[in-house]
């Protein structure tokens, strides 16, 4: 026996005790093997308490050998960080690991939230729902804030990389289990393409603790002879530390690999999305709990996860050994761990009928029996000092252990075959769920689907409430949920078994109630006199076991996020001064220069004074030919299409069926059966993708096509009274004078250089302004020679910010900022371009229900504040009426200090607002009311003469 | 996640399709009543079994054509070409009504 490990059996298990790993738990050093979980580990070197439950800080040791573990649940340091609640049970012992018990202060041993414990009867099932009504969730909730929740969150970046892998086979087998081995090897021999999912680190499942006879075989040789032959096949991959999470429509089952996770030299972890023609679910079944006091004890663990210790880890729970058990599994584990030299006294048995063979086999070994016995209460305080019940004679006896293993019996591990649309039948004999009825293409095999090698045909007894009421008796170990609890819901009436879920939080735990789901809704169904399958399970819902939130998102994080788009002239508007912000998907100059409110100032001031350049390539721009061009877009756009001359340029609305805006722009008749549509920038996809739908879904018989040109056309957008002077000098350039270009026209051609362009004069700004597309691969060298031509510190490059400020000045709409899902074209002012066009277009009869017809909607209107030094940002709010009755009648939806009028405008959305020009109005922005005047939109140049100059 | 049969590239994953929603009736004529035209705008059948619906491959051929997919089983039982006539699905020993989550 190794010194430091003062209970690991001298031989036996499968560890390699050639080698010792040496790690850390709460600051102490100790020894395990390569094999060893953590767990096992910390078993082996006697540490009983591993943690401390959520709600009450109860001290708790570990309870199973797997992926059920509510208590050994402890922090990781890592790669670069802390990973919370790892389950001790499944985690290696890695040399060099540092490892935390969770949940406590100052140590798992002495947790001064144990004061919650001894002042429980505080915090009852419920107790947050009542909070809430009464007498206040405030005082509460600093409280429950702080003690709330499991676990330390990492910080600092996390140095785990990520990746999604999207895997095809003809068989899944989830589970390595000798079921689920036989299953592969079946599909193996066959020829078929199949994988192996197992979340332990070792393939074998039960076959790693156990021994039995397979195919004439001992276990053991079969397992070895078993996994030779797979890992042999090329049509064979088994996955280890890969966990089958969840089970989606058509046979998609995500798989959680850390086989990588814990390398030293840069973890990695796969999430395998993984489309298999048939799923084999081998998943096995898992150990429920006994009920009576102090169940919850350290020392206090399930029968089949002694067993496994011993077996696989070499491991010895305890020295003197009680087993409390109501089924045959029970049995079989006990006297498994007995003969592997943990010697067991005595077994209580809630059964009256023991098997014969059991009976002898207990007597061979010198273990007394209570059969029929009434389970009473575990003794001790920190670790099981003893076990009382009451015998079929009714005396209350006591056995002397330091070692409870319980049985429950077994209950069917059928999360995803539920998941996958499985339907479950309760099993009266053997009191658990059953697949009953599988979906196409999975199978369930062994444990999984209820068939139990060690039954013996005999009945599993459902666990009562012990008659003690003064002890506690635990359901959900980890949430700390009571049969009390249960019984308090049932008399507060939550007799739904989804009620009593939520009410008491029984199995909403980070286990998932993978030990307390069955013993709650069996409980549930004694109260209510009902049988277990009349309640019913609660929904299983993915994933099966907690997923790390890096695995889920994959490599899409930092840049990889939300990819940006960047500008093709991005560097020459870095070398000018921009500063860059997000607009949409892209990366726009916002401003030029260090200081917001001045830059902007001076930029637009720019533009109204001299000429301004703006980089305008994100603008929308798709192309429509074909002989039923024109006849499309007349249906698309609220405005007509059909008298537009080829040359020209209109400005146009779209709307979605239900009359409401959803874009606008200008678009152009490039020729006959050719159009080019402007979309707002940041929506061309979408409008693109609209288009398109419209044409092959209803207006399929129309003979066009689409492109979406935006990203091949770079945007110079010069804007100012001297913009044309500018542009003109660019070599090659039509004559751009008023009387051969006026406002609204459009022009294609080649530049001197041999670089295609075309050219339309539109204004968003409300000053004469040209938007120039030229290739976007020769949008910096235009740039600079538009910015020679002008000489020097002449043309002023703008941001959009100013842009802004500009239209908002001309008060144009800028379309789902002063639109929103309800804005109609009428409520914008485009009530006559409606009622003229005679036919059909999207939206239109929308707009002739009556109300989109009412005169008091929200509509779009200017404002200017009285006092001329106060400014408002958008989204303040119209306000009438009195304090305490005060009602809003709309929100300013753009506002501006406008430099070029010296005072704040803005435009914004009010309740009949085309009848209510010159009306004040109180503007209400965070406790300020300010008087302002309603006024026509448009602040600058109404007449629109310098835009047509 | 469904594997949705294209017409054009054949059968590949969700992820790459764009939802369109159920087959809606045709686009009424303007003069029909505002009940027949809200009808038309939001009534869906929402049906538990058949239906019939748009999908667009986006990140593929960006050909929008009509499924029908059991809504309780997920299975799609045909596809077929916008504007072709409604393909008849015999799904007699299917069982419908069961298998839903
Ligand atoms: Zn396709």
């Amino acid at each position: 026996m190794s010194p430091s490990q003062p209970f690991r059996k001298s031989q036996g298990g499968r560890i390699d005790r050639t080698r010792t790993v040496a790690f850390r738990f709460d600051g102490r050093r100790y020894l395990g093997h390569p094999g060893d979980t953590l767990a096992s580990a910390l078993l082996a070197n006697g540490v009983k308490v591993m943690g401390r439950s959520m709600k009450l800080h109860r001290p708790r040791g570990v309870l199973s050998a797997g992926a059920e573990e509510p208590n050994a649940l402890i922090g990781v340091d890592w790669g670069s960080g802390n990973i919370p609640s790892i389950r001790a049970t499944l985690m290696p012992a890695l040399d060099g690991l540092v490892a935390q018990s969770q949940n406590c202060f100052p140590s798992v041993n002495f947790d001064l939230g144990r004061a919650l414990d001894f002042t429980h009867r505080l915090w009852p099932a419920g107790f947050y729902y009542k909070m809430f009504k009464w007498p206040s969730w405030r005082a509460f909730e600093w409280a429950v804030r702080r003690t709330a929740g499991i676990g330390r969150l990492p910080d600092g970046t996390d140095g785990t990389r990520y990746r999604h892998l999207n895997s095809h086979c003809d068989v899944l087998v989830v589970g390595s289990g000798p079921s689920g081995l036989a299953a592969a090897l079946e599909a193996g021999r066959r020829g078929e393409d199949v994988l192996v999912a197992e979340q332990d680190m070792a393939f074998g499942g039960s076959l790693l603790h156990d021994s039995m006879a397979i195919d004439g075989a001992a276990s053991d040789d079969w397992l070895e002879a078993t996994l030779a032959e797979l890992d042999g096949m090329d049509n064979v991959r088994l996955m280890a530390n890969a966990t089958a999470a969840g089970c989606y429509d058509h046979n998609l089952v995500t798989v959680h690999d850390r086989s990588a996770a814990y390398r030293s030299d840069g973890p990695v972890e796969t999430f395998h999305k993984v489309r298999a023609r048939r799923i084999v679910l081998a998943t096995g079944a898992t150990e429920q709990p006994m009920l009576f006091g102090n169940n919850d004890l350290p020392g206090i663990m399930l029968a089949g996860a002694v067993h496994a210790y011993a077996g696989r880890y070499a491991v010895n729970c305890g020295q003197r050994v009680a087993g409390v058990v109501n089924n045959d599994f029970g049995w079989h584990s006990l006297l498994a761990v007995h003969d592997a030299g943990t010697p067991v006294r005595a077994v209580v048995d809630t059964r009256g009928d023991v098997e014969r063979e059991l009976l002898d086999a207990a007597e061979e070994r010198g273990i007394a029996v209570h059969p029929g016995a009434t389970p009473l209460t575990a003794g001790g305080s920190s670790g099981v000092r003893g076990f009382r019940f009451v015998a079929a004679n009714g005396t209350t006896k006591q056995v002397d252990c330091d070692l409870i293993a319980m049985s429950g019996g077994l209950n069917p591990t059928t999360q995803l075959y539920s998941q996958a649309g499985g339907k479950l039948r309760y099993d009266e004999r053997r009191h658990c769920f059953v697949p009953d009825k599988d979906p196409a293409d999975l199978d369930v095999v062994g444990a999984a689907s209820g068939r139990f090698d060690r039954e013996h045909g005999s009945i599993v007894r459902p666990c009562t409430v012990a008659p003690v009421p003064t002890s506690r008796q635990w359901v959900d170990f980890q949430h700390d949920v009571t049969a009390a609890d249960i019984e308090l819901a049932v008399r507060e009436n939550y007799v739904s078994v989804e009620h009593m879920k939520r009410y008491t939080t029984a199995g909403m735990a980070v286990d998932q109630g993978k030990t307390s789901n069955l013993g709650a809704l069996s409980l549930l169904a004694q109260l209510t006199g009902r049988s277990p399958g009349e309640v019913g399970t609660t929904t299983a819902r993915p994933q099966f076991m907690p997923v790390t939130m890096g695995a889920i998102a994959g490599n899409r994080r930092g840049d990889f996020y939300r990819p940006a788009k960047r500008l093709a002239a991005h560097d020459w508007h870095a070398g000018e001064g921009a500063v860059f912000d997000d607009y949409g998907a892209w990366k726009r100059p916002a401003f030029y220069g260090d200081d917001r409110a001045a830059s902007i100032a001076r930029e637009v001031l720019a533009v109204r004074q001299s000429v301004g350049f703006f980089d305008g390539s994100p603008l929308g721009k798709i192309e429509v030919k074909g002989a039923d061009a024109a006849r499309f877009l007349d249906r698309i756009y609220v405005n007509n299409v059909l008298t537009l001359k080829p040359g020209r340029v209109r400005y146009g609305l779209m709307l979605n069926e239900n009359g409401v805006v959803i874009d606008d722009g200008v678009f152009v008749r490039l020729g006959e059966d050719h159009f080019l549509v402007n979309t707002t920038s940041g929506n061309a996809e979408r409008i693109a993708a609209w288009l398109e739908e419209w044409h092959q879904c209803e207006f399929f018989d129309m003979r066009l096509v689409l492109s979406n040109v935006t990203s091949q056309w770079a945007v110079a957008t010069l804007a100012g009274p001297d913009a044309r002077a500018v542009l003109q000098s660019l070599p090659g350039l039509i004559d751009l004078s008023t009387a051969s270009f006026p406002h609204l026209s459009f022009a294609a051609g080649q530049l001197a250089d041999g670089a295609p362009y075309r050219l339309q004069r539109v204004s968003f700004s409300g000053e004469q302004s040209y938007e120039l597309s030229v290739p976007s691969n020769r949008a910096a060298s235009i740039f600079e020679r538009l910015q020679a031509a002008a000489g020097p510190g002449k043309l002023v490059p703008i941001g959009v910010e100013a842009l802004m400020v500009l239209r908002t000045e001309k008060g144009f709409v800028h379309v789902g900022v002063d639109t929103d899902g309800t804005t109609n074209p009428l409520d914008i002012g485009f009530g006559a371009v409606v009622d003229r066009k005679r036919r059909d277009f999207i939206g239109a009869r929308s707009l002739a229900r009556p109300n989109d017809r009412r005169t008091d909607r929200r509509q779009l209107v200017g404002f200017e504040l009285l006092d001329r030094n106060a400014s408002v940002p958008a989204g303040a709010h119209f306000v009438t009426g009195n304090d305490g009755e005060r009602r809003s009648e709309g929100f300013v939806t753009s506002a501006c200090d406008s430099p070029t009028l010296g005072r704040t405008v803005g435009i914004g959305l009010i309740e009949g607002g085309f009848g209510r020009k010159g009306e004040e109005v109180l503007v209400y922005d965070s406790g300020r009311n300010l008087p302002a005047r309603i006024v026509d939109p448009c602040f600058y140049d109404p007449s629109g003469e310098r835009m047509r100059a | 996640m469904l594997r949705i049969p294209c017409p054009c590239c054949g059968e590949r994953d969700e992820a790459e399709f764009r939802y369109g929603g159920e087959v809606p009736g045709s686009i009424p004529q303007t003069d029909v009543g505002d009940e027949a035209w809200a009808d038309y705008l939001f009534a869906r059948d929402n049906p538990k079994g058949l239906v019939h619906e748009r999908w667009c491959h986006s990140h593929g051929c960006g050909q929008w054509f009509h499924v029908v997919r059991d809504t309780v089983t997920h299975r799609i039982h045909a596809v077929y070409g916008v504007g072709e006539p409604r393909p008849v699905v015999d799904c007699s020993n299917e069982s419908q009504a069961d298998g839903g989550r």
